[in-house]
């Protein structure tokens, strides 16, 4: 949910004759909220003071119907600046001084009027289209000479996240991540907020898909079975992931080991490390992942669950794959842009068992989706959390235990 | 020596309607409101010994007689009003002129905000009060603040029936508030209330402020106000005040009466 605020400014003798206090009362009454950003005090009797104040308000009508209400009282809407708009000197290549987004909310002005930036993320430029008018962020790379980039800082402002309503882990500013606190309440409420999700994903509610962005450790560490039910039982809609962990996954499916180790035996097969390469051999020879599902090739397993779910599954691949399996996109900006595509209508995200995906995905989100990042690795969910969320969510653990424990908490009986 | 502005009432009278008191069909009686007009003034040189100046009254302008909606005067220096009403706003020309005339220095509001001079705009010597809401915009308040240097305590008026400060506010010489809490927002009686102590708030009755018992004249100890307010009289009284109550009964169909008709200039 966005906010829509319009900063104010009151001057006058606004303390003792109770002025101040009766345009903050009428906004909160209104049920709009207020940040006081300056205060000026008059230093004598007879000098003035002066307030600046940013109204907020859940609807653009009612930040307007607070801000007629508290006009009358001396709170006039302070004057701000069209942001300022400079073409694109060449394809690629932004305008210099070009803003560079956070992951918040965002607005720019353009013609005395405050415009959403549209497709939020981190570290993009803002394209703006005036005639509309209309503003949209844009990847460095995918900027077209002559496009209108947002420069400077004069007409843009970022809307600060609200708390979230919801009274469970994620209302709680959580950007300090730490083993040793006891992840099953976590847990709990992460549960809790998938059967919400869930309910709203099959009533086709917007902003109800879960997004699970993994790495091999899930298949070697043992939570296949438990992350494939989540997928199986519509727990999870959305998977980013790289060429590993399906590879490894049908491995499973294939030849009982991943990595070669044998999840059954307890030890490394002769040969088995061999079984990837033979299985990402086998899918390439079918043609697809969907094939080798469809055809009863791969029976069991996360990829099978995605297939059988129709989960959208982002493949993402890296210099080190083998094979890779078809559908893995190997031009990184191609796979950014896939990603980034598929981002809208997520309403939480589960970050596990993987630097590489989950710092890629993490950049991708803007701060309004909730997500929760799962490694053994601290350094992790602390990158991910200093990116300043209420939402974000640390839990130092393996993937395993976390996918097992949350599948379990949601009624999966291995 | 206080000194007034005043305006004969040779073409006062109702003709339009822009506040609850005033009726088209309660039509003035002239004589009565000539008589009582020269009885006031009488009052007020003979009885209080204020020197009164003499506008000269203008066709087709009935309310050029309450002179309070002229502008504020303090220190040489005056602000003519700027009225809500258009019908009020031919009046503003004549106003400034006259305080031109009289070698005052006067600065102007910018168009669209609103003002309506003393109508508005009283007080104590170091704390003036401003009512907004009715008729006055709150934002005129901070620049009349800069420039006369003096603290505005800006009231909330949220009652029609006392649609100017000067209807339900007096401040007496003795540092006394005369004045009709109902007629102002919660915050604006409790800024009041914090500002003055209970010992020198005179309430007037409901009554008898409809009779406008707030809209007097405080010259010293001498307060000049409408007849038919025996209660705010001995209220007056108690506190060493001399109440001089004048039949001003044409005056109030047109929703003012002592203090209305006139400005303090100095």
């Amino acid at each position: 949910m966005t906010q829509t605020q319009e900063t104010v400014v009151l001057t006058g003798h606004i303390i003792d004759s109770l002025i101040l206090a009766k345009v903050l009362d009428r906004i909160l009454m209104m049920g709009g909220t207020f940040d006081i950003q300056d205060m000026r005090i008059g230093k004598t009797r007879e000098e003035a003071s002066r307030a600046r104040i940013v109204v907020r308000a859940p609807s653009a009508k009612l930040l307007s119907e607070i801000l007629h209400a508290i006009q009358p009282h001396g709170a006039s809407v302070e004057n701000e600046r069209d942001c300022r708009l400079s073409a694109a000197p060449a394809d690629g290549i932004f305008p210099d001084e070009f803003y560079a987004t956070t992951h918040l909310s965002t607005q720019v002005r353009v013609h005395d009027q405050w415009v959403e930036v549209e497709g939020i993320e981190m570290d993009l430029g803002i394209l703006v289209n005036p005639a509309r008018p209309t503003a949209r962020t844009v990847p460095m790379g995918e900027v077209k000479r002559g496009d209108l980039i947002v420069t400077g800082r004069d007409g843009v402002r970022v809307i600060p996240l609200q708390r979230p309503r919801d009274r469970d882990v994620f209302s709680f500013m959580e950007s300090q991540v730490s083993s040793e606190r006891p992840h099953g309440r976590v847990i709990s409420d992460i549960a809790k907020r998938l059967v919400q999700l869930r309910t709203g994903f099959r009533e086709g509610k917007a902003g109800s898909k879960v997004l699970l962005a993994g790495g091999p450790a899930i298949v070697h560490a043992g939570g296949r079975e438990a992350l494939a039910w989540l997928i199986d039982e519509e727990f999870i809609h959305v998977l980013f992931c790289g060429n590993a962990l399906p590879a490894h996954d049908m491995e499973v499916d294939l030849y009982g080991t991943s990595l070669g180790y044998g999840h059954a035996a307890g030890r490394v097969v002769p040969h088995g490390h061999e079984h990837h390469l033979r299985t990402i051999n086998r899918i390439r020879a079918i043609g697809s992942i969907e094939a080798a599902v469809r055809s009863g090739v791969v029976k069991t397993g996360i990829m099978a669950a995605c297939v059988r779910r129709g989960a959208h599954v982002v493949m993402a691949g890296t210099i080190r794959d083998d094979g890779p399996l078809p559908g893995v996109i190997t031009d990184s900006l191609e796979a950014q842009a896939t990603m980034r595509r598929a981002i809208p209508g997520i309403g939480l995200a589960l970050l596990v068992a993987s630097t590489l995906h989950a710092v890629a995905t993490g950049n991708l989100l803007p701060a309004t989706i909730p997500s929760v990042c799962v490694d053994v690795n601290p350094a992790v969910p602390t990158k991910l959390a200093d990116r300043g969320s209420f939402q974000a969510v640390g839990l130092i653990m393996d993937a395993a235990s976390f996918l097992r424990e949350l599948a379990r908490e949601l009624g999966w009986k291995p | 020596m206080s000194r007034l502005l005043v305006c004969p009432p040779d073409y006062f009278g109702i003709e339009y309607e822009i506040n609850p008191w005033m009726r088209r069909s309660n039509a003035v009686n002239s004589d009565q409101a000539i008589r009582q007009w020269h009885h006031l003034m009488q009052v007020l040189e003979q009885d209080v010994g204020a020197v009164l100046e003499r506008m000269r009254p203008v066709p087709g302008l009935p309310d050029l007689v309450f002179t309070a909606n002229a502008g504020v005067v303090v220190g040489g220096k005056a602000v003519p009003s700027r009225f809500r009403y258009a019908e009020r706003q031919k009046e503003e020309a004549y106003f400034e002129n006259w305080f031109r005339g009289q070698g005052y220095e006067v600065v102007t509001l910018d168009p669209g905000r609103f003002f309506e001079g003393a109508g508005d705009l009283l007080g104590f010597p170091d704390t003036w009060f401003g009512g907004y809401r009715q008729r006055s915009d709150i934002d005129v308040f901070s620049t009349l603040s800069d420039w006369f240097h003096r603290e505005i305590i800006p009231l909330e008026l949220v009652d029609k029936r006392f649609y100017h400060l000067d209807t339900c506010l007096c401040p007496l010489s003795g540092g006394e508030l005369l004045y009709f809490p109902p007629a102002f927002d919660h915050y604006a009686q409790e800024a009041l209330a914090e500002r003055i102590a209970p010992s020198r708030r005179l309430v007037a009755p409901e009554a008898e402020a409809l009779r406008f018992a707030c809209n007097a004249v405080c010259v010293g100890k001498h307060v000049v106000l409408p007849v038919g307010c025996p209660e705010t009289e001995s209220l007056l009284t108690s506190r060493g005040y001399l109440p001089h109550p004048v039949p001003l009964d044409e005056f109030m169909k047109s929703g003012g009466s002592a203090k209305c008709l006139t400005l303090a200039l100095d």
